[in-house]
């Protein structure tokens, strides 16, 4: 517990275990607004002492007919309420904190600036530092908050708006291996449930139907399959869907709960196996930098459909590395995957101040090229 | 009120519709918008993607153009100016469009706008109307494009260049 003894020397006198954060994290980047507090001992686990997610929507796949807050004024009021709570449920007031941490992006600028603000105010008000962090960092580095995973590991994050591949190597320093060049499969899940008149969010309704479904009778495309590396596209699979199903109508007359059962478990199928190949590939990279610990880790909504899962606890396997899905709850939007990100920050001394502005965009690895939508890398001829 | 005769535009595969997408890239400046009608797997997003990256490609940069369908809008930077790409297909009210910032990027960026009748009565003037839907063949789409602003009608010479190469078809005005 006494380990830091730079800090025994500056330490307050507090009955706080030396070195020890006690972080309120701050999220507003997308639908959802969330406040959480993290305490974190050097040595120890990370506790979440509450996390607050206001305005989220089941499974975070939600999409069709359900109105997103992206309202600045929304975030803000949704703020000042989740504040308040995560201090109550943790049982501690503002006095208490060592610091707070705010996403500054990637996302809709009104929902960032809402919880820059809020993190700037109450710094302004209580003295207390504070940073800004990436919210794709947020999810990358939940492995570490749940299960004190050490650098490097894989990560596999695929949601509704994301899906790639990053080798984390440090808590500001990721290899991004490959991603979509199109939607996300969480997207793909959604808009065939669209399709299929099944009801939102997608992804358990797909799940759900084609757990009835024979995924051998229509064969759907695996897309990118047959190019070298870790890109990926769902955008032909949602098309190819579309058409098999104007097909069966157009032949029968209409869709029969069979028929639409599998043409679910073919297009699950068909995102299982992108996935399975693609992770097998993306491991490959990973296993030869000789990780202590060879781990591949998903966040994101699309990690809750079992399937896939299973898909990706095997490939791990043929790997021997180990497989490993936070708590669902931590795979999607929350505050507590952005109190710890704030945490690694704050030990490493970054701190931001008033000067801090929203980052609409803001790529976890500005290094790797970007992916035309060909599938072709570099420029176009 | 809108432009008198549409341009009805036969687009045979994706590879054409990449090229004619690129070509209205440069035809583009800051304070145009597209507003991209059409149903799900019609291709909006994919001509969205390729006018995107034909912009960036001539600023000598290069990106990834993502789907906005869950992050609602995602913006980039060409050198000239930015370029909006909106879905506002999760969009219930007028107003929450607003709330994204539309309305002042409509004034100095280029806005690609897919689902734009959730904008209702707050569409820009001047904007380039355009509707994608499934042509006959599985891979092939019509592309009807509408305007009333005077300045769109350098589309119809565009598309003329490539329609004289074969590239794609007129299919009849309406």
């Amino acid at each position: 517990m006494s380990d830091t003894l730079s800090n025994t020397l500056t330490a307050p006198l507090t009955d706080k275990p030396v070195g020890t954060l006690t972080l309120l994290g701050l999220e507003s980047s997308c639908d959802d607004t969330a406040a959480a507090i993290v305490r974190h001992s050097p040595g120890d686990p990370p506790v979440i002492l509450s996390s607050v997610v206001a305005g989220q929507t089941e499974l975070h796949a939600a999409y069709g007919g359900v109105v997103p807050e992206i309202a600045a004024r929304a975030h803000t009021e949704k703020l000042d309420i989740c504040v308040e709570q995560a201090l109550e449920r943790a049982g501690l007031t503002l006095k208490d904190l060592d610091g707070i941490s705010v996403t500054a992006g990637p996302g809709l600028i009104g929902g960032v600036l809402a919880g820059v603000m809020c993190a700037k105010g109450l710094s302004a008000a209580t003295g207390l530092p504070f940073v800004g962090v990436n919210h794709l960092a947020g999810h990358a580095l939940t492995p570490r908050l749940t299960d004190q995973l050490p650098f490097p590991y894989l990560m596999l994050l695929v949601s509704g708006g994301h899906c790639q591949f990053l080798i984390v190597h440090g808590f500001d320093d990721f290899k991004r291996l490959g991603g979509t060049i199109d939607d996300a499969p969480g997207e793909a899940f959604d808009k065939s449930a669209r399709l299929l008149g099944l009801p939102q969010p997608g992804g358990p309704a797909v799940e759900a139907a084609a757990e009835q479904g024979d995924k051998k009778r229509f064969r759907l495309p695996r897309p990118l399959l047959d190019r070298p590396g870790c890109d990926m596209s769902f955008s032909g699979l949602k098309t190819a869907l579309l058409r098999t199903r104007d097909k069966v109508i157009a032949e029968n007359g209409g869709l029969t709960r069979t028929d639409r059962n599998d043409l679910c478990a073919g297009f699950q199928a068909a995102v299982c196996d992108v996935l399975a190949e693609k992770s097998r590939r993306a491991l490959a990279q990973y296993m030869e930098l000789n990780p202590p610990r060879p781990t591949i880790a998903v966040a994101g909504g699309v990690a809750a459909n079992t399937p896939i899962r299973a898909a990706l606890e095997t490939v791990a396997a043929e790997f021997g590395a180990d497989f490993l899905a936070p708590p669902l709850a931590l795979c999607t939007d929350n505050a507590a995957m952005i109190a710890w990100v704030g945490i690694e920050h704050f030990r490493a001394g970054h701190r931001d101040d008033q000067t801090l502005s929203a980052r609409p965009r803001w790529p976890l690895d500005n290094s790797s090229p970007a992916m035309l939508g060909s599938g072709k890398k570099g420029a176009k001829a | 009120m809108l432009a008198r005769s549409p341009l009805r535009l036969q687009l045979p595969d994706p590879g054409t519709t990449q090229r004619l997408a690129t070509a209205f890239a440069t035809l583009f400046e800051p304070g145009d918008t597209l507003l991209l009608e059409g149903s799900v797997g019609s291709g909006k997003t994919a001509f969205c993607r390729a006018f995107i990256q034909a912009r960036l490609a001539s600023a000598g940069r290069m990106e990834d153009v993502p789907s906005p369908t869950f992050t609602l809008v995602q913006t980039y930077d060409d050198g000239l100016c930015d370029i909006w790409h909106a879905d506002l297909y999760r969009l219930l009210d007028p107003n929450e469009a607003l709330e994204l910032g539309l309305e002042e990027a409509f004034d100095d960026a280029i806005c690609l706008v897919e689902w734009p009748d959730r904008l209702g009565d707050a569409l820009p003037r001047g904007a380039l109307h355009a509707h994608l839907e499934q042509g006959a063949e599985d891979d092939s789409r019509i592309l009807t494009l509408r305007w009333d602003d005077a300045k769109w009608q350098k589309l119809a010479s565009a598309t003329a260049g490539l329609c004289q190469t074969g590239q794609i078809a007129q299919v009849g005005d309406d």
